[in-house]
């Protein structure tokens, strides 16, 4: 490792260890990302168009049959 | 299957309006403090005073509290859009897809950089370069909220772009008027400078309580003068481009303003209500009062609308059924536009499906014509233009109210700092602490003015809540709304509770 990439390490490793408050704001940090990523845009969050269509021109397709049928009372 | 739409579109509305209302609980604070926090290092630097350190270091533990819980709680918003706003994302995803992730990217490696630096850096980098670490913390993070203002900015007034109607997306024609156009300037001016005014706050009332408790006194007062100052400063600076921004929606969003005024009739000298009861069950066109109680400023309106005091403002009713003694087209004759447009459209797909080239140029040539109003002929009723009168109207004088009381505040705290007794005044130092919850009230008012006083659209004239969310199962929606509200609920708990420990300890943590 080079001086410069181990003075870097050794700055964020020091830092890191030092934190108080931010051990639990890490903890909360940690658990709201996992929730986010690995629960919610998993499970809840597909992107419906790239789910459901396989090329950009289906999904323009899908577009415009959603602008040019759709009822009025939309 | 309309019902569905619309319940489903609701609840999509809600999830948005959920998670966007918490969002902005976390941000505001988080832009306006590290300025803050960037003016007491300043002066610690400047001065060598240790205790300017110290104070330094106590606000910016509160500004990392306030930014580790607030982090990714907007990335929701994203998730969103490809789920419940499938249509809508399509459409814009030329204009807003790039600078949008390209922001993300510098915003995080700038934080990831400077902020290590601001929090670990004390003892191990030099004063003048931590110094720096703090400002670029201050202005990165008020710069990652420059694109997606600059989109919001341009949903409620849309310029430099085209309707590619082959790809069904807008597609930018011109980065700069996208950028710069006065909208966006003033979103972003508007509400940057809300969020320095709501830090402020948030500072003096938090020493505030400490004074009250006689504790930490010295840091207290020093940080209420610092934290007035720049609030006052911002308090101006906000009001002046409120107003900007009340004259541009006079003019791109003139339904809106009609609504935030409760003015149904249009009216030369139109008079803006300074407090009003509005009357509830009053509809587009019908001959009830518009306010069971209001007390009028002659003229005011006109000269917010137009810069004349003697003009013409035009009413919900005027830009429902048209007025055209005043030049003032209705939604029921731009719904005849807009379904010209929408079924031009449709003989284009087709005639391109079939290749009649020569038919498919004659439907895009009257596409081209009445495209401005392409949004209205979704509407199934030219009330349906209108958006809820009441919430709007209340939530901008919320806001103009507690905007006009803030300044005070402050300045009442800079004077009796002044005069070295700032510690005896009880009952300020208990409005300066019940401000902080104020100032909340004030921002999340100013996004509901915003938000559902441009409904129904989701790009102004052009594309309907309606038409820009996804046909998909409004459990679905539901679930994720109880999610959101129960994360978001927790976070702010912990938030809060963090935060209180954090008070109660002061700036020996």
């Amino acid at each position: 490792m080079t001086s410069a990439a181990r003075q870097l390490y050794l700055f964020y490793r020091e830092g890191f260890r030092s934190m108080v408050i931010g051990r639990t704001l890490w903890k909360i940090i940690i658990i709201k990302l996992f929730i986010l990523f690995a629960v919610l845009k998993f499970f809840f969050f597909p992107n419906y168009l790239k789910e459901n269509f396989s090329t950009d021109r289906d999904r323009a397709g899908h577009v415009l049959e959603n602008l040019t049928v759709s009822p009025p009372s939309r | 299957m309309g019902d569905q739409i619309l319940t489903t579109v609701d609840w999509a509305r809600a999830q948005f309006a959920l998670t966007a209302m918490y969002h902005w609980i976390f941000v505001p604070l988080t832009l306006g403090l590290s300025f803050l926090i960037a003016f007491f290092e300043s002066i610690y630097v400047k001065t060598g005073n240790v205790e300017w350190k110290k104070l330094t270091k106590f606000w910016m533990t509160l500004f990392g509290v306030n930014f580790a819980i607030g982090i990714a709680t907007g990335i929701i918003l994203e998730f969103q859009f490809g789920t419940n706003w499938s249509n809508y994302s399509w459409m814009v995803g030329d204009i807003f897809g790039a600078p949008l992730a390209i922001e993300g990217i510098f915003a995080f490696f700038l934080e990831a950089t400077f902020f290590a630096v601001m929090f670990f850096g004390w003892h191990r980098v030099s004063k003048g370069f931590h110094l720096f670490s703090t400002w670029m913390v201050a202005v990165g993070s008020n710069l990652s909220a420059v694109w997606i203002l600059v989109a919001n900015g341009w949903m409620q007034s849309p310029a430099g772009m085209s309707f590619n109607p082959d790809k069904a997306r807008f597609e930018m024609q011109n980065f700069w008027d996208v950028a710069l156009s006065p909208v966006a300037i003033h979103k972003f001016t508007h509400t940057t400078s809300s969020a320095f005014l709501l830090a402020s706050l948030f500072v003096v009332g938090v020493s505030a309580l400490f004074l009250l408790q006689a504790r930490h006194q010295k840091m207290a007062k020093r940080s209420m003068v610092v934290a007035a100052v720049f609030g006052f400063v911002a308090s101006i600076f906000c009001a002046f481009t409120g107003d900007e921004a009340a004259f541009n929606v006079a003019h791109r969003q003139p339904m809106k303003l009609a609504a935030m005024e409760g003015l149904y009739v249009g009216q030369e000298k139109a008079p803006l209500i300074a407090v009003g009861a509005i009357n509830a069950g009053k509809r587009p066109g019908d001959d009830q009062p518009a306010f069971h109680q209001a007390v009028k400023i002659p003229g005011l309106l006109s000269l917010l609308a137009n810069r004349d005091p003697n003009s013409f403002v035009p009413g919900i009713d005027d830009l429902v059924f048209g007025n055209a003694g005043q030049n003032v087209v209705g939604a029921e004759q731009r719904m005849i536009t807009g379904r010209t447009a929408i079924s031009a459209l449709a003989s284009y797909k087709e005639a391109k499906g079939r290749g009649d080239v020569a038919a498919a140029t004659s439907a895009l040539a009257i596409f081209d014509q009445n495209k401005g109003d392409l949004g209205y002929g979704y509407l199934s009723s030219a009330v349906q233009a209108v958006p809820p009168v009441a919430i709007t109207f209340y939530s901008f004088h919320i806001m103009v109210v507690l905007g006009t009381l803030f300044p005070l505040i402050f300045l009442l705290v800079i004077y009796f700092a002044f005069r070295g007794t700032l510690e005896s005044q009880r009952w300020l130092n208990l409005a300066c602490f019940a401000s902080i919850f104020l100032g909340y009230v004030a921002q999340q008012a100013g996004w509901v003015v915003a938000e559902v006083g441009r409904q129904p659209w989701a790009i102004q004239g052009l594309l309907p809540v309606g038409v820009a969310s996804t046909n998909i199962a409004v459990s679905n929606v539901q679930t994720t709304f109880y999610i959101f509200l129960t994360l978001f609920t927790a976070l702010l708990v912990a938030e809060i509770r963090i935060m209180v420990k954090q008070i109660k300890t002061g700036p020996e943590a």
